[in-house]
C-alpha cells in the first residue's frame, strides 16, 4: 500500500466560539488560541483557557508546524485507508488531525509535518497535515 | 451513613443573560461555573466532582469538564431526570462528599433554547440558528471530522506504546489468546474457538497495529447487577460479595497539553480503589478487566498496577492470564473479546464475571481457587481521546 492518502472531510460544526478559526482558515491561515493571563496556548480553541482557567484568551496565528505525536492508518474504510493521528505543534498542545499526500509506510512518530487546508463538503476548509 | 451535615453549598451563580446569540452553550456553562466558584472563594482546580445533564452538550460530563480543563476529578455524575437533575446532583454530591469521596462537586446548568442550541434531547433544535452555526459538543468541529472510530483512536494509543516501550503486536495477541482459552467453555460465548499468536498477528490489520483479532466482538445482549445494604444481604441464600472499594477518574485532554496516550484513567481510579480496599494489586486472585482491544488490556493492567508502566508487554505474555496457567487469571468469561460486549459497552459484563469468580461460581474450567478478591475496571470513552475509567475492588465474605 504505497498510494499517497487522501480522505474526503465532511463539514465541521463551526460554533460562535470557533467562527473566527474558520474564517481564516477560508484565508489559509491557521490560528490557535492563548491565553494571555498563563501565556499557555491550547488546542481545541476556546474562551475559557483549560490551564489556568482565564477568559482572556486570544487568537494566535500560527505557522501550523509540529511533530506526529502518534497516528494510526484505517484500513477498513470503504473509499480507502486514511490516517488519523495527533500533531504537537510546535507551540505545545497537541490536536487531532489526518494526514494526507503521504502513504501509509511514509508516516512515523517524529516526523515533521505542515499543516495544509482541505475543502471539506459544504463547510469551511479544516487543517490536516502533510510531510514537512 | 446519613449525608445530614456533611455538605454545605458554598457557591452559587446564576447566569444574568436571558438571551445568549453570542455565547455557546459550554461557554454558559463555564462562566456559570466560575461565577458559583468566585462566590465561593474556590477555583477551577479545587473541584473534585463534576455533575451535569443532559443539558451539557458532548459525551456524558467529559466534553464539559475538558473543556472547563477539570484536572483533579476523581468523581463525575451526569444523571438526566429532567428538571429535577440539579436537586438530585445535590444529593449525589452530599453523599460523595459524606463517604469522603470528594470534597468539591460543580453542578452546572446551561442552554440556549432562543438561540437554537442546547435544549436537552434536542441539540441545535428550535428557536434561531445563528448563521449556519451549530452549539454542539465544543470539540465537535476538531475531532469527528477526522474519521475516528474506537479502533483508529485505539490503535493510536498501541502504535505509541510499542513506540515508548517497545511492546510488539505478538504480545498484544497473547491477551486475545488468553480470552480465546476461556472462552472455549463458555457456552454463551460468541467465539469458542481458541485462536493463536499466529492467527491474531495474521489476521486482517483493521487500523495498524491492531489487527481484527485484536478487537472485541460486537453483541446485542444486556446484564444488571443488584446492590443490597450489609443487613439485606444477610437475609439472602447468595454468596455474600462486598464491595470493598472504588474509585473513578476521567483522563481528558487538558487543552492538548502533554498529551499521553499511552496511560489511561486507571492510573487514578485504581489506587483510589486499592487505598479505600486496603488491599495491593499482588493480593488480586481475578481481574475483570475492559477488552474492548487488546491494547486497551495491557494498558490498564500497567495502570492498576500488576505490573510497572511499559512492562505490560511482559507481563501478559506466555498465557500469563489464562486461568490456570499465568499468575493473573483475567476475564474467564472470554471477556469482550470473545464472549459479550453487549451495545458495545463492557462495563457491567466485567462486574458479573467477577462476582461469579468472587462465589466460586465460574465454570469449571477456569474457576480459580479460593477466589476471596477480585476487581473488576472499566473504560468508556476512548482512550485515544477522552474517557472515563472506574475501578472496584470485590471481596467474598465467608
Amino acid at each position: 500500500m504505497s498510494e499517497p492518502m487522501t480522505r474526503q472531510i465532511p463539514a465541521p460544526a463551526v460554533t460562535l466560539e470557533t467562527k473566527p478559526f474558520f474564517d481564516a482558515a477560508a484565508e489559509g491561515r491557521f490560528l490557535i488560541k492563548r491565553c494571555n493571563a498563563c501565556g499557555e496556548a491550547h488546542w481545541y480553541p476556546r474562551f475559557l483557557c483549560p490551564v489556568c482557567h482565564s477568559d482572556d484568551t486570544v487568537w494566535e496565528e500560527s505557522p501550523g508546524t509540529g511533530v506526529i505525536y502518534t497516528y494510526s492508518v484505517m484500513y477498513r474504510a470503504p473509499t480507502g485507508p486514511y490516517a488519523i493521528g495527533y500533531v504537537t505543534l510546535d507551540e505545545g498542545p497537541a490536536m487531532m488531525t489526518n494526514f494526507v499526500d503521504v502513504a501509509p509506510d511514509g508516516l512515523k512518530i517524529g516526523m515533521k509535518v505542515k499543516v495544509k487546508f482541505q475543502p471539506t463538503e459544504g463547510g469551511p476548509p479544516v487543517p490536516v497535515f502533510t510531510p514537512a | 451513613m446519613s449525608i445530614k451535615g456533611k455538605a454545605y453549598v458554598m457557591g452559587v451563580y446564576e447566569h444574568p443573560t436571558r438571551d445568549a446569540p453570542d455565547k455557546t452553550t459550554a461557554q454558559l456553562h463555564a462562566e456559570s461555573a466560575k461565577g458559583a466558584l468566585d462566590d465561593a472563594g474556590l477555583s477551577f482546580d479545587d473541584v473534585d466532582a463534576y455533575f451535569c445533564a443532559g443539558d451539557a452538550p458532548g459525551f456524558g460530563g467529559m466534553s464539559m469538564a475538558d473543556y472547563m480543563g477539570l484536572k483533579n476529578l476523581r468523581h463525575m455524575d451526569t444523571t438526566e431526570v429532567g428538571g429535577s437533575s440539579y436537586i438530585a446532583h445535590l444529593g449525589h454530591a452530599a453523599q460523595a462528599i459524606a463517604a469522603g469521596k470528594v470534597k468539591v462537586a460543580l453542578i452546572t446548568l446551561a442552554g440556549r433554547p432562543r438561540n437554537g442550541g442546547g435544549r436537552p434531547g434536542a441539540p441545535g433544535g428550535g428557536g434561531r440558528p445563528p448563521q449556519g452555526l451549530t452549539d454542539g459538543p465544543p470539540e465537535a468541529g476538531f475531532e469527528s471530522i477526522y474519521g475516528g472510530s474506537t479502533h483508529n483512536t485505539y490503535g493510536m494509543c498501541a502504535m505509541r506504546h510499542m513506540h515508548e516501550y517497545g511492546t510488539t503486536s505478538e504480545q498484544l495477541a497473547w491477551i486475545k489468546v488468553a480470552a480465546s482459552h476461556h472462552a472455549q467453555w463458555n457456552e454463551h460465548a460468541f467465539l469458542k474457538d481458541v485462536v493463536t499468536v499466529e492467527q491474531v498477528v495474521n489476521s486482517r490489520m483493521i487500523s495498524d497495529p491492531l489487527h481484527l483479532l485484536d478487537c472485541c466482538v460486537v453483541t446485542d445482549g444486556g446484564g444488571a447487577v443488584v446492590v443490597v445494604s450489609p443487613e439485606i444481604a444477610r437475609t439472602l441464600k447468595r454468596p455474600m460479595v462486598k464491595v470493598i472499594g472504588v474509585g473513578e477518574a476521567p483522563k481528558l485532554q487538558y487543552g492538548g497539553r502533554k498529551l499521553d496516550l499511552t496511560y489511561s484513567g486507571a492510573a487514578w481510579s485504581g489506587p483510589r480503589a486499592f487505598e479505600e480496599a486496603g488491599v495491593t494489586p499482588a493480593d488480586i486472585k481475578y481481574a475483570s478487566i475492559y477488552d474492548s482491544f487488546t491494547i486497551t488490556v495491557l494498558m490498564q493492567l500497567e495502570d492498576l498496577g500488576f505490573c510497572r508502566k511499559g512492562e505490560g508487554g511482559k507481563f501478559v505474555a506466555d498465557g500469563n492470564l489464562i486461568s490456570g496457567v499465568g499468575k493473573l487469571p483475567f476475564n474467564t468469561d472470554g471477556g469482550g473479546l470473545c464472549n459479550n460486549h453487549p451495545t458495545n459497552r463492557g462495563g457491567i459484563t466485567k462486574i458479573i464475571e467477577a462476582v461469579r469468580q468472587a462465589r466460586g461460581e465460574a465454570h469449571p474450567k477456569v474457576q480459580v481457587p479460593n477466589c476471596d478478591l477480585v476487581i473488576a475496571h472499566g473504560t468508556g470513552g476512548s482512550l485515544g481521546v477522552r474517557h472515563g475509567a472506574a475501578t472496584a475492588i470485590l471481596e467474598r465474605e465467608s
